[in-house]
């Protein structure tokens, strides 16, 4: 194989790498910063200008941290499970295209490390692998609480990913693809989630249950099993679980930005302008396409979706246990069969009859949700639910 | 050798050794994880031979699904460490005789059709792999629609099963 090939993978995978490593350091000093907004404080602005260097100082503190093992702990599992969490948050987003193709050095660079034809799948795939780290974490410390955390996490996310699955499918249908590079070209004249905005929510329920974030982190209840799957661990093995989480917060809404929310393109009412990443910029006689465009319409539309997540957490309570079976399985899950009929019958309409009956598919499938969350509604009114 | 003999070898040996070692820990857990990687080992297999959705369904009904539920109720019982119960009087023998069988009929399988083998064209690999799932579906909703339905017939009895033996009668104490 070309050695030129080998050497581009390798800087992809670092800059890829390092990319979320930092991500992860500013998202936290986001997310307090953000979360001390929501609440009328000030958050960490001591270290550097304004907080900025806090991660910096926190990563410190975890690395020179003592690191306890339970003398009762499974000791290889026990080393293991961080790992295992941290891998599969760095390696999904190997698939994920962060911009268009660029033209240096006499070839075509892609920006994505990987650009497979059974991206979707891979995302799945990966998703699914991704529980056993905290599950095996559980287990291995040999702790009830510990154990409590790892039992609820994996049948949460075994719940949650059916869900997910479905979600995917929309986004395969309506991109007749599975590589996400066509399936973000795809969008260039309409947003999916203009098509099937439906599906862009339950995609995104779905996800936060599936990175146990707030509203959905019953692994972690403090309140009700001390910290959960991580109790038992300290220093930098902790640090592990708590990067994985960040990177696939990051990771999540890359995801749904790509699927639904247009990906590394523009609005699509700007593809014509100037600020479309297909566009070619002149400056006096030298010009370049735009294709450091697309990192940036990735960074900020990520931004957005991490503040939203923050923003979920600031605002409800967690959801108890039950209930969270409950609204997986009996609300979610056939509300994602209904929308992957109603985009499927859509698509075949607008093939078949008239191309303006795509538009059949949002109407009728936010009819459905706005029927499911009423059906919710009524039950939760009732008194012998709870 | 190209490299996709010596990832095959290399991968054959990981698997077989997973197995191997699946079947001799004796944690209930380990033996689980065994499983998964060689579930996994497997799932590079079916890429190696050209077919990325079988390997990618591998990865993410086998070890991300049945396996995550084998240990869940593995941790939930706490059978990671049963004591080795009482053993059938005719179990041993019964396992070895089948055993026997099922290798027989791999090794006649094998060399009835070592010719066909040979003859076998590594499928190219689909540019538009939506094209190929299409293809997929229609085979497994028209030729091969009577095993499908059977086996949804059978997962489905398996599941009702389970929750009539877990489901508590008015009145029965829990």
């Amino acid at each position: 194989m070309d050695w030129t090939l080998w050497l581009e993978w390798a800087i992809k995978s670092l800059i890829l790498i390092f990319t979320l490593l930092i991500g992860f350091g500013y998202l936290t000093y986001y997310e307090r910063r953000f979360l001390a907004l929501l609440q009328s404080r000030l958050g960490p602005n001591r270290a550097g200008p304004q907080g900025l260097m806090q991660w910096m100082a926190d990563a410190v503190k975890l690395i020179f941290k003592e690191e306890l093992t339970p003398a009762s702990a499974y000791k290889l599992v026990f080393f293991l499970a961080p790992v295992l969490t941290m891998v599969p948050s760095i390696v999904i987003a190997a698939v994920i295209p962060w911009g268009p193709p660029i033209e240096m050095f006499g070839r075509t660079i892609t920006q994505s490390v990987a650009d497979i034809n059974v991206g979707v799948l891979f995302l799945m795939s990966i998703a699914s692998i991704a529980v056993y780290g905290i599950v095996l974490a559980g287990w291995s410390s040999n702790n009830k609480y510990a154990m409590m955390g790892g039992l609820r996490s994996s049948a949460q996310m075994i719940s949650y990913e059916l869900t997910l699955g479905l979600a995917f499918v929309v986004a395969i249908l309506l991109g007749n693809s599975m590589s996400l590079v066509e399936i973000v070209e795809a969008q260039k004249d309409m947003w999916f989630v203009a098509v099937q905005p439906l599906g862009a929510i339950i995609l995104w329920i779905a996800t936060v249950a599936e990175v146990n974030r707030h509203p959905f982190d019953m692994p972690e209840a403090e309140q009700e099993i001390v910290a959960g799957y991580h109790t038992e661990y300290s220093g930098m093995k902790f640090a592990l679980f708590f990067m994985a989480e960040y990177q696939k917060m990051i990771v999540v809404s890359a995801i749904l930005v790509t699927l639904f929310f247009g990906g590394y393109r523009e609005f699509w009412f700007l593809k014509d302008t100037f600020l479309s990443v297909d566009a070619v910029w002149r400056i006096g006689s030298w010009q370049t396409s735009a294709w450091f465009l697309g990192p940036i319409y990735m960074f900020f539309k990520i931004a957005f979706f991490l503040g939203v997540m923050i923003w979920v957490r600031a605002s409800w309570p967690r959801i108890r246990y039950h209930r969270l079976m409950d609204f997986g399985w009996k609300v979610l899950l056939p509300l994602a069969v209904v929308m992957v009929f109603i985009t499927a019958v859509g698509i075949l309409l607008a093939q078949e009859v008239h191309p303006l009956l795509i538009w059949l598919s949002p109407i009728l499938s936010l009819l459905a949700g706005w029927f499911a969350s009423l059906m919710v509604d009524r039950s939760l009114r009732r008194k012998a639910y709870a | 050798m190209s490299v996709d003999l010596i990832l095959f070898f290399v991968l054959a040996l990981v698997a077989v050794a997973a197995a191997i070692g699946m079947l001799l820990s004796q944690n209930a857990v380990y033996s689980a994880l065994f499983l998964v990687i060689n579930f996994a080992t497997v799932a590079v297999f079916y890429l190696l031979l050209g077919a990325p959705f079988i390997a990618m369904a591998q990865i993410t009904v086998y070890a991300g699904a049945i396996m995550v539920l084998f240990l869940f109720v593995i941790m939930l019982l706490g059978a990671e460490k049963l004591a080795p119960g009482k053993v059938l009087p005719y179990q041993r023998p019964l396992a070895i005789g089948l055993a026997v069988l099922l290798v027989a009929e791999a090794a006649y399988l094998l060399l009835s059709r070592v010719q066909s083998v040979a003859a076998i064209v590594t499928p190219t690999v689909e540019t538009n792999t939506v094209e190929e799932i299409r293809r997929l579906g229609m085979a497994l909703f028209s030729d091969y629609l009577l095993p499908f339905e059977v086996t949804s017939v059978v997962l489905l009895v398996a599941m009702v099963g389970a929750i009539v033996l877990t489901i508590r009668e008015k009145g029965e104490q829990g």
